[in-house]
């Protein structure tokens, strides 16, 4: 502990920047009609996500855990309500640690019934011009999808590539492997790995890229449709600025068996990592089966898109207190 | 054999990297939004003093450093070992020239160190930071020469040389920075 760690990690521009960006975020939902809504940080499930880690708590000696992403609850309410809604909220994960990581952040979240893939992007893109005003960010944005953008980069199709060539492709690329990732690792594994260090790397340094239409392997929470080339691929995209990741939204699934199936395979690759079981919210399934209305859905790290509106370089300088503040 | 998962990596943890302990001095999460999430690391080697990158898939087990430090007395060398003793259980040991590196230049006995043990053998020997030793030689400074900040060689009693202003006369003894060899003032 250092003489003077009762002080905030960010400088009180970026405080006084913070308070103008949710102000700026809630009029430009209020303008487009979009309600905000609240949700429970602490729940009685966590998530299947085999690459998140859920913090828990109890209530009454029973385990509970902080919510690692407002997702489930919000579907539920949109499955009621059939409005577009919004929530602004903080999200907790284990592990998760270092220069752009905080186990506690803010996270902006809404789901547009109606609206496909790009649009909403087109209108995310609308939110960041707005939040880009009177900063010295200029608001940009180029749209790839995941095989453009590494065709360009690596000149391989990422729906058709297998782990083992991905491994070659490191190997005769002089691409430092990682420990413990090798040729029999899923190519999903690899596919991340090579994106960090060839496909982020080319993309515009000071502008936005959405990165759309994933693998079907990381579909998460998205539809999964065949594009032009009749690929099953997942509609979802993510947005970065240069090499950060700032949000990442579906085209939501709405079908409650395939979610439910989805679920159980997670959990599948949950026991396989040596990872604890997450048990299966039945109240956000039991939604799926009342009905969600097509519709996508994005969330965007707000610490993160603090971090680009104020050039800062560290997620630290954009929080009151950082973690080991807190 | 004891390990440390990706996730109990932190600033300070003993590992081993190349058959050599090393500690890790950063650790940062790489994790392009959803996905597979590495860990990079920088660690130094705590035998050459080299800093070192590596990258580990999240999850992964890292062989852990069996390493302790603690403060020892400095006794005396006998040419080809330098022999210090832990002052409460009066136990002694013995560390080669390569584990005291250059803290030989500073230490000529009773000095209080800094002993890095590596499955219980010295592996590093850090002086302290300040040592007060005595002017073995040094030529006399000109009379009159007042110039700000002219120095002179001057040989310690443990042969080690250092720069010092002109007035310094054998005999003196003088506090020295071991952290740079630096002459901080007369003791």
């Amino acid at each position: 502990m250092t003489k003077n760690s009762w002080q905030s990690t960010a400088s009180k521009d970026v405080i006084i920047e913070r308070a103008l960006m949710l102000k700026n975020i809630r009029a430009f939902f209020d303008a487009h009609s979009v309600i905000e809504v609240e949700t429970p940080l602490l729940s009685h499930y966590s998530t299947t996500d085999p690459h998140l880690n859920s913090l828990r708590s109890s209530f009454r000696e029973q385990t509970c855990y902080l919510n690692a992403s407002p997702e489930y609850a919000m579907k539920r309410l949109l499955a009621e309500c059939q409005q577009a809604i919004y929530q602004i909220c903080k999200a907790f994960r284990d592990d998760e640690l270092g220069q752009y990581h905080n186990p506690e952040f803010t996270m902006l979240e809404w789901y547009r019934p109606g609206y496909d893939l790009l649009q909403l992007m087109e209108e995310l893109a609308a939110l960041i011009e707005t939040l880009c005003r009177n900063t010295t960010i200029e608001p940009g944005f180029e749209y790839l999808s995941y095989q453009q953008a590494f065709e360009k980069v690596t000149g391989f199709n990422p729906h058709q590539i297998t782990s083992s060539e991905c491994y070659q492709f490191a190997v005769s690329n002089n691409i430092e492997i990682p420990q413990g990732l090798t040729a029999i690792d899923e190519v999903d594994d690899w596919l991340d790995w090579l994106l960090t260090q060839r496909v982020l790397p080319a993309f515009k340094k000071d502008g936005f890229t959405f990165l759309y239409d994933y693998p079907a392997s990381q579909c998460a929470l998205a539809r999964i449709e065949s594009n032009a080339e009749q690929v099953a691929v997942a509609k979802r995209f993510e947005l970065f600025f240069g090499e950060l990741e700032l949000a990442n939204g579906f085209f939501e699934l709405t079908d409650a068996d395939e979610q439910l199936r989805r679920f159980q395979q997670e959990n599948q690759r949950r026991i396989q990592a040596g990872k604890e079981v997450a048990g299966i919210d039945e109240n956000f399934i039991a939604a799926l089966v009342h009905g969600l209305p097509d519709c996508s859905g994005v969330a965007v790290g707000l610490d993160r898109l603090l971090m680009t509106l104020s050039r800062t370089k560290a997620i630290d300088q954009v929080l009151s207190f950082s973690w080991d503040r807190a | 054999m004891a390990t440390y998962s990706t996730n109990q990596f932190k600033n300070g943890l003993k590992i081993i990297l190349d058959g050599d302990p090393c500690s890790i001095t950063e650790n940062n999460v790489v994790k392009p939004g959803k996905g597979q999430a590495f860990n990079k690391v920088k660690a130094k080697n705590l035998r050459t003093g080299r800093v070192l990158e590596r990258t580990f898939k999240s999850t992964e087990s890292v062989e852990a450093a069996d390493v302790d430090e603690m403060n020892v007395e400095y006794l005396y060398s006998d040419g080809e070992a330098w022999h210090f003793m832990e002052p409460t259980s009066f136990e002694q040991y013995a560390a080669d020239a390569v584990a005291v590196g250059d803290a030989v230049k500073w230490i000529k006995g009773q000095e209080v160190c800094v002993m890095t043990l590596w499955d219980g053998s010295p592996l590093a020997i850090t002086p302290p930071n300040f040592v007060e030793l005595a002017v073995a030689q040094t030529d006399p400074g000109l009379k009159g020469d007042t110039a700000q900040g002219a120095t002179k060689p001057a040989t310690l009693e443990t042969g080690t040389e250092v720069k010092v202003p002109l007035f310094i006369n054998e005999g003196d003894i003088l506090k020295i920075d071991t952290r740079n060899g630096e002459y901080v003032s007369r003791a």
